[in-house]
């Protein structure tokens, strides 16, 4: 399975050109890129973007994949302040604008519908964008394995995605905690994940009668994924079933 | 010829050209990028071993710490495309952890707890080059960072540089490791920009 999909390719820049735009909070757009020669990917892959100035000065980033393989290529953008790219695309960027893609990139924090394992996933902030491609791939290839999606925002408006998660299809269970303010009535958790919400949420890491083991995927800044990893290890998930993406403050 | 992506300019300021290669930013933050959990093992049960040489060599955590070790401060550049400079290390050169070893080997595999692996030419690892390092930042090195000890081989991108690395396979012929099997490059030089295959 290895590398399969990653081969290749990843020395071509391709002209892409910026399809639809569309806000998901104040912080954070995604893009639709039309890209020419784009030879798909894979669900949970990134891509890598390069902006080039008119004086020629050239600065590249990866970001995550936010359409399942399939649909048309989309990244979803989180504005970082101190950034040179994220700004960029959140708030310069319009439709018919060009930049440059390569990829896709990355084969271990993948999922295909041929896996079997219950979901678990667990997202920090924007790291629900690549989780959010392998939801739409399940709804897409008509897989039926039940996921239970734990999302981490600050608040319900910073939650990437709302409408489509609130409308999620049979099989999947979106689960919030709200870190910093919630609104009035939330019902739900109002604090940071830890070990015992994990130990509510995830599915059992031994599932009774033979059944598929769980497989988790975890993303999210490095406290995040540091905290959700560590505490599945506690509650016996294999270290190997335990699939993590990170960024750092400095993820730029 | 690139397109321009209209309204884009340059943001941060110019690095230095000769500290920081092509397609880098420098930050002042120790990013973290691992595949799965961060492993924990008890340094009683840690041990480095080198193996595929005329004879297996193993040092226990205390056998290790007993050898020379030496400070270096180094510039290190992840794939991801941060660049951190002046970064302050300790550790054992893989001059001390090789030397008198008998083998034939020209590539090797560093492996490490988690099942993590990634290959880095003999050349590389010698000649003052490369350590196996257990302190960061004039503390020990923190598990999430790689500790209690990592590989640092910094002038390949640091992917090469494996976390909780607890040994080398000597090799004859070149073997992609974790990520060099997902179609990162086999040898990974940041001055030339070998982020993947066919870089």
């Amino acid at each position: 399975m290895a590398g399969t999909a990653v081969r290749g390719r990843l020395n071509t820049w391709l002209t892409a050109t910026v399809g639809a735009v569309s806000d998901e909070t104040a912080r954070v757009r995604t893009l639709r890129l039309e890209v020419p020669g784009w030879a798909g990917h894979r669900a949970g892959q990134h891509v890598d973007i390069r902006l080039t100035a008119d004086d020629g000065y050239q600065a590249e980033r990866a970001y995550s994949i936010a359409s399942a393989p399939g649909e048309p290529l989309a990244i979803t953008v989180e504005r970082l302040d101190d950034g040179e790219v994220s700004p960029y695309l959140t708030e310069e960027v319009r439709e018919g604008d060009e930049l440059e893609v390569r990829g896709p990139i990355g084969g271990y924090f993948v999922w295909e519908p041929s896996l079997s394992a219950p979901l678990l996933l667990a997202a920090g902030g924007s790291g629900v964008v690549p989780l959010r491609s392998m939801l739409r791939e399940r709804l897409r290839a008509g897989s039926t394995v039940p996921v239970r999606l734990l999302y981490s925002s600050r608040s319900l408006d910073d939650v990437i995605y709302r409408k489509e998660l609130d409308a999620a299809p049979a099989g999947v269970e979106v689960i919030h905690a709200l870190t910093r303010s919630q609104p009035p009535g939330w019902t739900g958790y109002a604090r940071r994940v830890d070990k015992r919400m994990l130990a509510e949420v995830a599915w059992p890491a031994a599932p009774p009668d033979g059944a598929s083991k769980p497989l988790a995927y975890v993303c999210g800044p490095t406290s995040f994924v540091e905290a959700v990893a560590a505490g599945l290890v506690d509650l016996g998930y294999p270290p190997v079933r335990v699939r993590t993406e990170r960024f750092g403050a400095s993820g730029l | 010829m690139p397109p321009v992506s209209r309204g884009f300019h340059r943001k941060r300021q110019e690095v230095p050209a000769d500290r920081v290669p092509p397609g880098q930013y420098v930050t002042r933050d120790f990013p973290v990028l691992s595949a799965g959990p961060t492993p924990r093992t008890a340094l009683s049960r840690w041990t480095f071993s080198v193996e595929g040489g005329h004879e297996p060599k193993s040092w226990t955590w205390e056998e290790f710490r007993a050898l020379p070790s030496e400070k270096l401060t180094t510039d290190i550049h992840c794939v991801t495309r941060w660049s951190k400079l002046d970064t302050a290390w300790e550790g054992v050169s893989l001059d001390v952890l090789l030397t008198g070893l008998e083998h034939d080997a020209s590539y090797a595999l560093a492996f490490s707890d988690g099942g993590y692996t990634t290959n880095v030419p003999v050349a590389d690892l010698l000649g003052g080059k490369a350590w196996v390092a257990f302190g960061y930042g004039g503390g020990p090195l923190g598990a999430e960072h790689g500790g209690p000890a990592r590989l640092l081989v910094p002038h390949l991108y640091f992917w090469k540089s494996a976390k909780w690395v607890r040994g080398l396979r000597l090799l004859a012929e070149d073997q992609p490791g974790f990520w060099e099997n997902y179609g990162y490059n086999m040898y990974g030089d940041p001055w030339r920009e070998q982020r993947y295959e066919g870089d």
